[in-house]
């Protein structure tokens, strides 16, 4: 069994997946917004590791690197999306871009 | 009785990951933010090397610290962010925020009440963590096989994606 119980894991990861979200809804930067965003996933990369520790099982950590894989890819397209659009519009403030909003 | 050592280690470094990640996502300069960002990254790869997930530690710091990081602080020096550190930081949405930190603080004090005994999960299936990369390959190449090769797809459409978006002209 592990010395620290799993039930505090799973709290750390909820606590700090509230802050990434916190981060997305209130942040206009859509920088932090992505950085955010990572900090969500880096939540459920704790939980999945905490169970695949409590499981002994190394699916866990397996389907752990499947969301770092996402990650990148989502940071390199959100970042190619945010060069596009500092391009276009000169903002990156997310309550800014408002072109469809009627 | 185990020694205290290894739930020290955790809570001090679930303080470092829950304080960093605050202070990331109020920073006015995004650098900072970023800078913040590393040090929660780095908590979380000390909680993996804990949890016996020595592959996955040395993964978090060399993709996320080496590779992502470094992306976001390449973005943030092409995209002009003086004027933007200058302006209103937050906007709305402060009844979502609300009901999200109230449902966070009823779930602490729940937990809190029960205790961490209260809460039961799944028994250990008698399968063994060690050694670290040899399993995690077995699971990748072996029993994860095709959606490895979905996610060796989706990081190249990414790629191409994000050159595309990133290009002046598209000649």
């Amino acid at each position: 069994m592990p010395p620290v119980p799993t039930a505090h894991y799973v709290f750390l990861s909820a606590a700090l997946f509230t802050i990434g979200m916190i981060g997305v809804l209130t942040r206009r930067n859509v920088v932090i917004i992505l950085i955010s965003i990572e900090l969500m996933l880096n939540a459920v990369n704790i939980n999945l590791v905490a169970f695949s520790n409590l499981l002994q099982s190394v699916n866990g950590q397996a389907f752990a690197i499947f969301v770092i894989v996402d990650a990148a890819a989502e940071a390199a397209v959100g970042l190619g999306i945010v060069i596009a659009l500092f391009r276009n519009k000169e903002t990156i403030q997310a309550d800014e871009i408002d072109l469809m909003k009627w | 009785m185990q020694s205290v050592l290894p739930s020290l280690f955790f809570y001090a470094l679930a303080t470092m990951i829950l304080v960093s990640a605050v202070v990331t996502i109020t920073r006015r300069n995004a650098v900072h933010s970023v800078i913040w960002l590393i040090s929660t990254l780095l908590g979380i790869a000390g909680l993996f090397l804990h949890q016996h997930a020595e592959f996955l530690a040395a993964v978090q710091v060399i993709v996320y610290i080496g590779g992502i990081t470094v992306l976001f602080l390449f973005v943030i020096m092409l995209v002009n962010l003086d004027e933007a550190a200058k302006k209103k930081q937050f906007a709305g949405q402060w009844k979502i925020v609300v009901i999200c930190a109230g449902a966070l603080l009823a779930e602490l004090g729940f937990f809190i009440f029960k205790g961490a005994e209260g809460f039961y999960f799944a028994e250990p299936a008698g399968g063994s963590l060690q050694p670290n990369t040899q399993l995690i390959a077995l699971a990748l190449y072996r029993d994860y096989l095709l959606p490895f090769e979905l996610a060796s797809l989706l990081l190249l459409v990414a790629m191409i994606g994000a050159v595309v978006l990133a290009k002046k002209d598209l000649k």
